[in-house]
């Protein structure tokens, strides 16, 4: 049985969750635009996910689009809410779903400026003055990153945006379901939240946004979501969203002190160990990631040697692991490239355990020794 | 019988158990959850290979190459992708469009956004029967038309246009071609080898796969280029990116495997029931078919019912799930601007009811509804002052109604 450690790519779904969504496609498979029983059934069923989910960040039910993942919420972020977006400023180290749009509407004649990060990952409060400073209508920086599991100061930064006049999005797709979210209380005006991280079923997400945002629509005609977002509505992944968002609030401490100690068990024993670099790991992070490297060992063999004995993990990104190239997140961070590239990242999920902790650390711990004896041939 | 008695397929179909089946298996962790661009373990891997299955069985459904098949969010997407795309991406080469009164919305909206960028659109009348008259069309194709937009079977009235023509005209000019074939895919044949079709979209539920989740046709060769709506990991080949939801992909493909596998037999099926609907209302006075089934799909019936208000109608038969027309507009209240654009006067669009019929329908369900539309026409008819004018002999357009 293999060892599942990349839940920042994406997680099984939760029983429960599959168990609420069933009924969906079988028994109430209405269209929710329809007038008769079977369609208000489905419309309803929307209608309690839109307040799970809701719940999960304390916002408004009628600040809840639901969208066809983060992906597509980002983008409809960047893309709508500004209408006559003429300058842009996001973090260096966003998802590709922000920055690969930020650059679309760049091409359209949009200036678009990029907010650095300290070593540590972090967005500063002198960073984030500078990029101020050229007066962008909106910013987008994300709450926590998919890579090196970095938490930034959102409330700070949002409140730092707000004087100057500028619209802040939040892409909070790794936060939720890890750490507590409040929309309200963080004063972002847009947040982006995505069903499969946290549990719940691919192709569903939300965005969050404040009823004081004039959003353009991006995917029109039918007229759903209020008109935000057209397209007959996927009950049966809105359904297990909102089920996962529900279970996410309710066992959010025990998922976090059980991932927590999971992560500091790891960390201890690879610091004992020695020849091991963890990014970042002097930042607030997410209690389930640890971006790592092992200087000397290419990251794609790495992850390949840990593939042989069943640990399953990611070199960074699902989404850009096609492309063959250093982590844009480390380059950011001002990690040397020759390390960069040794990078792998471990995330936890809710079922993994202490021995598949054990289970990594043998074999991490084979390769650096493997490396060393390596190096000593080499010396000799 | 099960009751409420569902006649809304064309607004959606429940998902097929075999397709149900498939899907739960890509969701749990002993199942395939993985995430298809996660290149570095077997999760990923085999999450893939289901993805690519799926495409394959779509693919093989329309006689097309599996890279020509692009995953959406559902229809509604690929439409806007497919119009926005492409006039985006071709706009140097000009900026109209053509496209018809009787589009889904999805295409129509997408033509209103870019009409405020500056772009121009046509938008053709349909005949009485619903078709496009072709000469109307070439008429209005111009030096600057890059874009030629028209449904392959309508949502409302479920008429077939004639894509194989309108495809020869389009490609001799050198003007892309879109169809929206969310009504038409698992119900008529489409075969992309022959037909000169550059974009066509698809959606899943519709034909007994899962909400959220459609394609869209994207042509090889010739290559035809569309600029992406959504960007970031570069999925789907930079045309859209997004993690793909493997439990749906692999439903749509399912669903598109039975379609490919039962749609003779089903047709023959529903085509009979559906007649049999037809001969069982057409008894009554007063009732007119919108559109032509002979050209049409097989489960489709609009029917007016005179002197009756359609919305009425509706709460009155709660025995049976029906629409007024189209289910994305269903919650307004306005007549159907397709049945409008066939000329329908705003009494007769006013008194429509659309019947789709589907794999689960039974010749019982069929009947029951005949009775009880017999009995709640009646009713309602009864209660109305025009029914008794029009009984009376009273012609009803010569009656100067005076204001209150």
């Amino acid at each position: 049985m293999s060892v599942y450690l990349d839940h920042n790519a994406t997680t099984p779904v939760d029983r429960r969750v599959i168990e609420a969504m069933l009924p969906y496609l079988h028994e109430h498979y209405g269209n929710p635009s329809g007038l008769y029983s079977r369609g208000r059934y489905a419309r309803q069923a929307i209608d309690t996910a839109r307040e799970q989910v809701a719940q999960l960040v304390n916002a408004h039910v009628s600040q809840v689009i639901f969208t066809g993942g983060g992906s597509e919420a980002n983008n409809l972020a960047v893309r709508g809410a500004v209408p006559d977006l003429r300058r842009l400023a996001v973090s260096a180290i966003e998802h590709a779903s922000v920055l690969e749009s930020a650059r679309a509407v760049a091409r359209q004649g949009v200036k678009l400026g990029f907010i650095e990060v300290d070593v540590k990952g972090r967005v500063t409060e002198a960073a984030m003055d500078m990029a101020l400073s050229s007066q962008p209508q909106l910013v987008s920086v994300m709450m926590a990153n998919n890579e090196a599991g970095v938490v930034q100061n959102i409330e700070k930064l949002a409140a730092q945006s707000r004087a100057y006049g500028a619209i802040f999005h939040t892409d909070a797709v790794q936060a939720a379901g890890k750490m507590a979210l409040d929309f309200e209380s963080l004063g972002v005006q847009l947040m982006t939240l995505s069903a499969h991280k946290l549990y719940g079923p691919k192709g569903v997400g939300a965005l969050i946004c404040d009823s004081r945002i004039e959003l353009m629509p991006q995917m029109v005609g039918g007229g759903q979501e209020r008109g935000y977002r057209s397209g007959t509505e996927n009950v049966a992944a809105i359904v297990g969203f909102g089920k996962a968002a529900e279970i996410a609030r309710d066992e959010l401490v025990v998922r976090q002190v059980h991932l927590s100690s999971l992560r500091q068990s790891l960390e201890r024993q690879l610091t004992l160990m020695g020849g091991v670099v963890i990014f970042a790991q002097q930042a607030m992070r997410l209690p389930n990631t640890v971006f790592l490297a092992i200087p000397g060992i290419d990251g794609e063999t790495l992850l390949m040697e840990l593939d042989r004995v069943g640990i399953e993990v990611s070199s960074g990104s699902a989404c850009d692991s096609q492309k063959i190239g250093p982590s844009h997140v480390l380059l950011a961070m001002g990690v040397e490239e020759s390390i960069a590239r040794c990078a792998i990242r471990v995330s936890f999920g809710r079922d993994n355990s202490e021995s598949d902790v054990t289970s990594l650390v043998a074999a991490l711990k084979q390769q650096v020794e493997a490396l060393q004896s390596a190096s000593l041939l080499a010396w000799v | 019988m099960r009751q409420p008695i569902y006649l809304d397929y064309s607004a959606t179909t429940p998902v097929d158990p075999r397709v149900a089946e498939k899907m739960m298996a890509s969701l749990t962790m002993d199942g395939n959850f993985g995430n298809p661009a996660s290149r570095s373990h077997v999760f990923g891997w085999k999450a893939d290979e289901a993805v690519s299955e799926a495409r394959q069985q779509v693919a093989a459904l329309i006689n097309a190459d599996p890279k020509e098949i692009v995953w959406t969010s559902g229809a509604t997407e690929s439409d806007n992708l497919a119009i926005k795309g492409a006039a985006h991406f071709y706009q140097r080469k000009g900026k109209h469009i053509i496209t018809s009164k009787t589009e889904h919305k999805a295409v129509l909206d997408s033509c209103r956004q870019l009409e405020r960028e500056g772009f121009e659109v046509t938008y053709l009348d349909p005949e009485p029967s619903g078709m496009i008259d072709l000469a109307k069309l070439e008429a209005a194709m111009r030096e600057d038309t890059i874009l030629v937009s028209i449904m392959h079977v309508n949502n409302e009235i479920g008429v077939i246009q004639d894509i194989a023509a309108i495809g020869e005209m389009t490609r001799a000019r050198g003007i892309v071609f879109h169809v929206d074939a969310a009504q038409s895919a698992g119900k008529v044949a489409i075969d992309l080898d022959k037909l000169k079709v550059d974009l066509m979209s698809f959606s899943a539920h519709k034909i007994y796969g899962p909400k959220g989740i459609g394609a869209l046709y994207v042509r090889r060769k010739p290559r035809i280029r569309i600029e992406s709506q959504m960007h970031g990991g570069g999925h789907e080949r930079g045309m859209r990116s997004g993690t793909l939801p493997v439990h749906q992909i692999v439903g749509m493909g399912e669903a598109f495997r039975i379609a490919r596998e039962e749609m003779e037999l089903e047709n023959k099926r529903i085509r009979t029931l559906r007649d049999r609907l037809w001969s069982g209302l057409n008894g009554m006075e007063e009732v007119y078919l919108n559109g032509d089934p002979q050209h049409g799909v097989a489960g489709n019936l609009n029917v007016s019912f005179n002197f009756v208000e359609g919305e009425s109608l509706i709460m009155a038969v709660k025995d049976i799930a029906v629409s007024s027309g189209s289910a994305c507009t269903s919650a307004s209240l306005e007549p159907s601007y397709v049945l409008r654009a066939i000329g329908r006067n705003d009494e007769l669009a006013h008194s429509s009811i659309r019947f789709s019929i589907g794999r689960f329908t039974t010749a019982e369900d069929v009947d029951y509804t005949i009775q009880l539309m017999k009995e709640k026409v009646d009713k309602l008819r009864g209660m109305s002052p025009l029914w008794e004018m029009y009984q009376d002999g009273i012609d009803l357009n010569s009656v100067q109604w005076a204001a209150h």
